[in-house]
């Protein structure tokens, strides 16, 4: 559990109106995956009228989040492309650094995305834009979200109700998907490495028959990781495109 | 579980933080980089589409200028044709009015030759007539000792040449 522990690198008394604002590992991941996303953008820069391969991979990117905002919310979805692709690049190079070996190099990544307190706070920002979109769009009548159109007055009496708790969950739930299969991924690797050392450390015998076993695992669950770090990434652009079709297109 | 048993210290600086970072992620890299990148999609696309279009209307054009000159082609070729027709029935009439003076001239010279071949012939008949007529009066003078006359001899050696 080490590795999800926060520890102030800069400033650990920076305190504004009595918050501590200390510029920790997991602020020094952030920065890092924002830099290196900032880097992989500067491919696309180059704007070139026959693309490179770089260019063409930063393209595909942005195509790919053009595409998914068009199908899910239609020709208004793209003025939500700068959001939306900013939100799953970061996520999914914060995911991606998280996984790195670079503790070969002595350098231990932290993977922010595995904090509640940030995962938190990005559902809490798709859904405040949810809200606010709602809100701006369809004023009060945004509140008909809550009756699915077609329902028979008795029925909307008790569904209303259970559509509210379900919106109200969203924010929950698209945070903790995010942060639990992070720290479940971390947490399945770190157990598995402990199973490879503890193996080996018990003698030749438990380092066959437990540890090549588990380093085996671990070596496929790798591979599964990079695929859940991507597709976590995928499934938070989704749902937060999903929920800003909710508003942008009331039923 | 650090992430709940750091919360009271931590959850201010790791909003703080998220803020600054997502946020100028979101100004630099969302506002600022990803529509020039996507005009650039958007500008390409058009470019295609431009070229595509123009290609096909340089196609267009192209089909119509083969239709025209194919047109113009046939007319050539008709009018060619029409050339070639005339030239070649002039070519025989004149062939034909050729050959039929050449006939006539041949003709007449086979007349002409015809009349002195029989001319040549009577000729030679009478001679022959004559010859005969000599011998036969010689022939009948020494054999018989009878003397005949010219015109006797010749009207028995007529009449012999007819029984021939």
């Amino acid at each position: 559990m080490h590795q999800f522990t926060i520890e102030p690198w800069l400033g650990a008394n920076w305190d504004v109106a009595g918050y501590n604002i200390a510029f920790t590992n997991s602020a020094a991941w952030m920065l890092i995956t924002a830099v290196v996303l900032w880097i992989f953008m500067l491919g696309g820069m180059r704007r070139q009228l026959v693309p490179g391969r770089w260019q063409m991979m930063v393209e595909t990117f942005t195509g790919f989040i053009d595409d998914m905002l068009e199908a899910n919310i239609g020709k208004g979805g793209r003025k939500y492309v700068p959001y939306i692709f900013s939100l799953f690049m970061f996520i999914l190079f914060a995911n991606l650094l998280g996984l790195m070996p670079l503790g070969v190099v002595g350098l231990h990544p932290f993977t922010f995305t595995s904090h509640f307190t940030i995962t938190g706070v990005l559902a809490i920002m798709s859904f405040l834009i949810v809200l606010t979109v709602g809100f701006w769009k369809h004023g009060l009548h945004f509140f008909s979200l809550f009756v699915p159109s077609g329902t028979p007055l008795i029925m909307a009496i008790f569904i209303a109700p259970i559509e509210f708790i379900s919106f109200m969950f969203r924010p929950f739930s698209l945070g903790l998907r995010l942060f639990v299969a992070m720290m479940a991924g971390h947490v399945l690797l770190e157990v598995l490495s402990s199973f490879v050392i503890d193996g080996w450390n018990a003698g030749a015998g438990f380092g066959l028959l437990v540890g090549v076993p588990s380093f085996v695992l671990m070596v496929a669950i790798c591979a599964l990781e990079i695929l859940v770090a991507g597709i976590q990434a995928y499934v938070f652009a989704l749902l937060s495109s999903l929920y800003i079709n909710d508003a942008e297109n009331l039923h | 579980m650090p992430q709940i048993a750091q919360l009271p210290e931590i959850w201010s600086s790791q909003l703080f933080w998220l803020l600054v970072i997502f946020g100028l992620v979101y100004f630099v890299i969302g506002r600022g980089m990803v529509p020039k990148v996507m005009d650039t999609v958007g500008l390409r696309d058009k470019q295609i589409a431009d070229d595509l279009a123009a290609a096909q209307a340089a196609r267009d054009a192209a089909d119509e200028a083969e239709e025209a000159w194919r047109k113009r082609e046939n007319a050539n070729r008709e009018a060619a044709q029409a050339l070639v027709a005339e030239a070649k029935n002039k070519a025989q009439a004149a062939t034909e009015s050729k050959l039929a003076q050449v006939q006539a001239a041949i003709d007449t010279r086979l007349e002409e030759a015809e009349a002195r071949i029989d001319a040549s012939r009577a000729e030679a008949a009478a001679e022959i007539e004559t010859v005969a007529a000599e011998a036969a009066q010689d022939i009948a003078a020494r054999l018989a000792g009878i003397k005949v006359t010219k015109t006797d001899a010749r009207s028995a050696v007529k009449k012999a040449m007819v029984h021939g």
